[in-house]
């Protein structure tokens, strides 16, 4: 359950966003995940309530916002989105790549609050 | 602040206005007039990392550990697929011409560093209670309990587990993940986020391969096929084959000195 360490710190984030910007409730956050980030949606949320439980964002709307994973072809340089699964297989020159551009975004995209 | 008065002037970002009210926030807008409006809300976009804080503290680490040109590699693995023998044995063989530390995570006991103990090289234990992996702060403040006086290469041995310390930099200079071949050919393909951060994979326990029916073959093609970027290599701690290619590719990416 790495999923509980990651909210635990994007947390306290968004309670010094809060504080910065001097709001009393958090209504919504957005995160933008990859589709290679290695976090399950569902954890994230489960753990989400339980760390903003009594904090400013208690009862906000998590929100998560996918990002595609984005590769680039070394061989013959073309960049292709990849549809599903793990294995990244150039569809122009059939080449096993690696070279992930987009993907593995972990961040904290947008908070609404009042 | 505007949010506390409810103006609405200017402010360093985007407003929006949402439906829901905030209680407590009528009391001080300045119109009393009903229905109250409601108050501003602020939209704040942003592109902070989760894990900003793992990440600031593992840059600090890469920098301390190229300040001491160092090379860092993070053993990840399921639990028992072989981290900790490896690295005892290569303390015993690599180690004894090139100065090797350990920092090694696990749940609970210091077995493992007992296990590792030489007197020729330092070692320290991690013990993260309930955390299933480690982080940039337990291995900046374990690796400077550590006389790092000399030390070409720092193993960190992961805490077993291949899913959660994906996600967590450690400042690591290279990532090493271990498949063994107790653990069927199919790992890669039922966890690929840690074998796409590999830099070397690691198929370990080989001697065993045989009797287990393991076929090495596939086991390759499947790391091939999702990490293509990795370099391979065939071990066992045990009969010692693939060690040589093990540390000669450790010697090959340590830092000039
Ligand atoms: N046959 C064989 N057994 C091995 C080899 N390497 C390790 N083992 C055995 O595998 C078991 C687990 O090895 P460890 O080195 O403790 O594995 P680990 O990855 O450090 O385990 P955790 O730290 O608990 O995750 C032990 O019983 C070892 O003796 C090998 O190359 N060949
Ligand atoms: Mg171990
Ligand atoms: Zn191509």
């Amino acid at each position: 359950m790495h999923e509980l360490g990651i909210m635990e710190s994007a947390m306290s984030t968004v309670l010094a966003q809060a504080r910065e910007h001097g709001a009393r409730q958090v209504h919504r956050i957005v995160l933008r995940i990859g589709a290679l980030a290695g976090v399950e949606p569902q954890a994230l949320r489960f753990a989400f309530e339980i760390v903003s439980r009594g904090t400013p964002a208690d009862g906000a709307e998590l929100a998560v916002e996918n990002v595609p994973a984005r590769v680039h072809c070394a061989d013959c340089a073309a960049d292709f989105d990849v549809a599903g699964g793990f294995v990244f297989t150039c569809p122009r020159c059939r080449a096993l790549c690696a070279d992930l551009r987009q993907g593995r975004e972990l961040e904290l995209a947008r908070i609404e609050m009042t | 602040m505007c949010v506390e008065c409810g103006c609405g002037t200017a402010v360093p970002f985007g407003i929006k206005v949402l439906s829901v009210l905030a209680p407590g926030l009528l009391r001080a807008t300045s119109a009393p007039a009903a229905p109250a409006p409601e108050p501003p809300a602020k939209a704040v976009d942003l592109r902070i990392p989760l894990l900003a804080k793992n990440d600031r503290q593992a840059a600090q680490n890469r920098a301390e550990f190229a300040r001491r040109r160092m090379l860092a590699l993070n053993l990840v693995s399921s639990p028992g697929a072989g981290k900790t023998t490896l690295l005892g044995r290569t303390l015993d063989e690599f180690g004894l011409t090139t100065r090797c530390a350990v920092v090694v995570g696990d749940l609970e006991t210091d077995n493992d560093a007992r296990r590792l103990a030489r007197s020729h090289a330092p070692v320290a234990q991690i013990t993260t209670g309930t955390a299933c992996h480690l982080d940039a702060e337990m291995v900046a403040k374990s690796a400077g309990a550590l006389d790092l006086a000399g030390v070409r290469v720092l193993f960190i041995e992961n805490v077993g587990n291949l899913v959660c310390p994906a996600e967590f930099d450690l400042g690591e200079t290279l990532r090493v993940v271990l498949l063994s071949t107790t653990e069927g050919e199919e790992k890669p393909l039922k966890y690929p986020p840690i074998f796409k951060t590999a830099h070397i994979v690691l198929m370990t326990k080989v001697d065993v391969a045989d009797a287990l029916g393991f076929d090495r073959k596939l086991a390759a093609e499947n790391v091939r096929r999702i990490a293509p970027q990795a370099k391979l290599i065939e071990v066992s701690a045990r009969s010692g084959e693939g060690l040589a290619d093990w540390y000669e590719v450790l010697r090959a990416a340590l830092p000039p000195a």
